[in-house]
């Protein structure tokens, strides 16, 4: 398994708002409770208003920088169109992977009608993206009434490619969430693993 | 070792977990990014009290004043609080520690969310004071604990510097349980505690002992330490920047400096004997590498090393081997700037700002957004508090130019309610005492805002959840003696605009009070989201122009659409629509 003897990368994107953070840290404490020391960077602050946010996650045997550098994610999650584009610069274009959400959530220069949501993301992230897996977790997460699971449902999608056993999934999101949002969160990662499969 | 004792935290969390490990008894901070988080940690543990106090001065001589008191006290702010708290830091240094007195300065780098990129590494060699720095969660918790230790054996403050890579990055921490130290309790000791001249003398050379003690200490403190490599180049380095030089250099020599100030000559020589080149890697200015050349030992910094935003190993790769990442070209995006929230009180106000067009001076919070599109509704913002002396001194120039129009330019001064209690008062008080004709607006959304709601002297609730008075900045302005003060509800726009006119015409100080929550911080306010009725709507783009993320225009039918999941129902877009054409939820029901 790579994660037991190189360092793991995988960048996370999104839109202030969306669990970004969450996500990244139902993430690390899997790692961690797997033995493996983790790391991990975030930018809070003026960027949670409504803001690009991306958080770098890391882990192995022993990691030192927080920060991933360029070309070198082993997987990139992105939870908005446009963002993924935006950061793809971080993934391995060779053998990493995108786990992305196409769902589009219009910057300050679109709503405020200066300019148009670029229509040609699909085109590019090809060329920079070749593997890679559209996973629409908004979507399903509106069509189970829970609109606050589109990152469990990313975290689902994402196991499907970690050697991580589901325990120990389902027991941090049993740690990381009110009790009454344990079960709909559950059934969110279980979703997202449904439609990474495809 | 025991699964249990490990937790995932972040360097701020970090800090929190070693003071409380370390029996510290008071901590006080004012909240500032990447800082804020450290205290909000404190608070979850027993045993600490802690505050959030009106400014960073105030948090330190908190801090001083406890550690006086014979306690353990933590301050911490990030590293421009740490400018405001500088008079009381520099005496500290001369008074030194009863109990241990440390002093947390979270830097920011790149300027996530600062308006610059100060290295406060500088403050400790300014002030002749010790400076640890640690390079990621688990030293952000030892470190911290043994800067109580150094600064009773050595009787000084200590800082800890953490850039925003250590404050917001988490790793595996190691943790053990809180060693519990008696407060001492005061003594009478003027010859320390009062800085007369006479005794200041006295304190001064005592200090510079203390200082060549700490540099013995350096050279054989477990913090520095020397790691082998296999080539012939040598790295010295701190903070976060030391794991960017690992990842991008591991085969090089190391000089890990845990304890950067004093510099440990002998360890930084004898790394200079096993290698023929030495890389000096530190984020922003050449701290490091100007003593280092000072013993006369050459080495390359920032020649290679960028002074200018942060670093990470794509960075350190260039400066060592030249090696640069590949460059994208994504083509044309547009970006993802931060904007004011839906429903914010602060938009309203910026809306008529932008349409009476005063100087507008700023100041520092969410509401600095007011000075980005749609609203292009300020002109200045210099530091905490000085949107009201700012404004001062430009009446006090405008009051002597000749020409008309502009010595009766109107100067309007924008400050958020935690800024005002933070230094805005005392800026009034000048205004009013030497007679400035502006206009003082406090955005008053009951809470500290922009970094994650923190309690202030006005909100009613202390830090660890205590009621406390709120004090009300009506009663403060009047009480300095504003003549013309209003206090108006920002969601009434027809109102608000009605008052900020009347004062802005006056030709004495006055004060109008904006009093509406930051609405993430109180849900309560929310109503159903308002809805725009296509047939009424003449895609005239004037609500498009509050910029409110909940409202976009649909670009083919010209028309205005709300995002139902997005809006509060503010009302502010219904009352700027001339054909009233946006409706609140009950009038579609009926």
């Amino acid at each position: 398994m790579p994660q037991k003897t190189k360092t793991t990368n995988i960048f996370v994107a999104g839109v202030g708002g969306q669990g970004i953070l969450k996500f990244s840290n139902l993430l690390c404490e899997v790692a961690m409770n797997a033995g493996l020391d983790v790391k991990k960077s975030e930018i809070h602050g003026m960027a949670q208003r409504g803001g690009s946010v991306t958080t770098h996650v890391r882990f192995g045997e022993r990691v030192y920088s927080p920060l991933i550098p360029q070309g070198s994610a082993d997987y990139m999650v992105s939870m908005e169109h446009l963002e993924s584009l935006r950061h793809i610069a971080f993934l391995d274009k060779k053998k990493g992977k995108l786990i992305y959400d196409p769902y589009e959530i219009a910057p300050p220069e679109v709503y405020t009608a200066q300019r148009e949501y670029p229509g040609d993301i699909e085109e590019r992230l090809a060329k920079f993206a070749p593997n890679r897996i559209k996973v629409p977790a908004f979507e399903k997460a509106l069509e189970i009434k829970n609109p606050r699971a589109q990152n469990v449902i990313m975290l689902g999608a994402l196991s499907t490619l970690l050697d991580f056993d589901d325990a120990l999934f389902e027991e941090v999101i049993k740690q990381g969430f009110k009790e009454k949002f344990v079960a709909s969160n559950i059934k969110a990662f279980k979703l997202g693993k449904e439609l990474a499969k495809g | 070792m025991n699964k249990n004792n490990k937790k995932f935290l972040s360097g701020d969390e970090a800090v929190a977990q070693g003071a409380w490990e370390a029996g510290c008894h008071v901590a006080a901070a004012y909240p500032g990014t990447p800082s804020t988080e450290i205290l909000e940690a404190v608070v979850t543990y027993p045993d600490i009290y802690c505050e959030w106090s009106t400014n960073e001065k105030v948090a330190y001589e908190v801090a001083l004043g406890a550690s006086m008191g014979g306690a353990r006290a933590l301050y911490a702010s990030k590293h421009v609080g740490l400018n405001v708290a500088a008079d009381p830091f520099f005496s500290s240094a001369y008074i030194g520690s009863r109990g241990g007195l440390v002093i947390v300065t979270a830097d920011d780098p790149s300027m996530h969310s600062s308006q610059n990129e100060q290295d406060n590494r500088y403050y400790g060699i300014a002030a002749k004071v010790p400076v640890l720095s640690p390079s990621d969660s688990q030293e952000c918790k030892d470190f911290t604990k043994l800067a109580f230790e150094i600064s009773e054996k050595f009787n000084v403050p200590v800082i800890v510097r953490l850039t925003t890579r250590t404050s917001h990055a988490n790793g595996v921490v190691v943790c053990e349980d809180r060693k519990p130290v008696p407060v001492k309790g005061y003594e009478k000791n003027i010859q320390k505690n009062l800085i007369l001249p006479m005794f200041a003398r006295k304190l001064h050379a005592s200090l510079e002992e203390r200082m060549l003690a700490l540099k013995d200490y350096s050279d054989s403190a477990e913090i520095n330490r020397i790691e082998k490599g296999t080539e012939s180049t040598g790295i010295i380095a701190d903070g976060v920047a030391y794991t960017y030089a690992k990842d991008a250099y591991p085969d090089a020599w190391f000089l890990k400096l845990g304890m950067m100030h004093p510099l440990p000559e002998k360890k930084v020589r004898e790394l200079a004997s096993k290698v023929k080149k030495i890389f000096i890697v530190e984020e922003n200015d050449p701290v490091i590498e100007t003593a280092v050349k000072a013993l006369g030992i050459s080495c390359i910094g920032k020649e290679r090393v960028p002074r200018v935003l942060e670093l990470n190993p794509d960075r350190l790769r260039a400066a060592f081997f030249d090696e640069e990442p590949e460059a994208l070209d994504l083509g044309d995006m547009p970006g993802r700037p931060p904007a004011l929230c839906p429903g914010c009180s602060h938009r309203p106000v910026f809306e008529i700002l932008g349409r009476l067009r005063p100087i507008i001076t700023g100041d520092i919070g969410c509401y600095t957004l007011g000075a980005l599109p749609p609203f292009n509704a300020m002109d200045t913002c210099v530091d905490m508090g000085a949107s009201i002396t700012v404004a001062h001194g430009i009446r006090k120039a405008l009051d002597q130019v000749k020409d008309e129009n502009e010595k009766t330019k109107k100067i309007v001064a924008v400050i958020g309610d935690s800024t005002f209690y933070h230094s805005g008062m005392t800026g009034l008080a000048n205004a009013v005492y030497n007679n400035a004709a502006i206009t003082v607006v406090i955005m008053d959304n009951r809470i500290t805002a922009m970094t994650g709601h923190q309690q202030h002297p006005g909100s009613g609730k202390t830090l660890m959840g205590k009621e406390a008075y709120e004090i009300d900045p009506q009663d403060v302005a009047k009480a300095f003696g504003v003549k013309h003060v209003w206090v108006v509800d920002p969601y009434d726009y027809a109102k608000t605009k009605e008052v900020l006119k009347q004062a802005i015409a006056l030709e004495e100080p006055s004060v109008v009070i904006t009093k509406r929550a930051c609405p993430l911080y109180d849900r309560s306010i929310w109503k159903k989201p308002y809805w725009v009725n296509e047939d009424e709507c003449i895609g005239c783009k004037t609500c498009i122009r509050l910029g409110c993320p909940a409202i976009s225009f649909k670009a083919g039918e010209k028309k205005s659409y709300i995002t139902p999941v997005l809006c509060t129902g503010c009302s502010v877009c219904a009352q700027v629509c001339p054909k009233g054409a946006i409706h609140a939820a009950e009038d579609k029901d009926n």
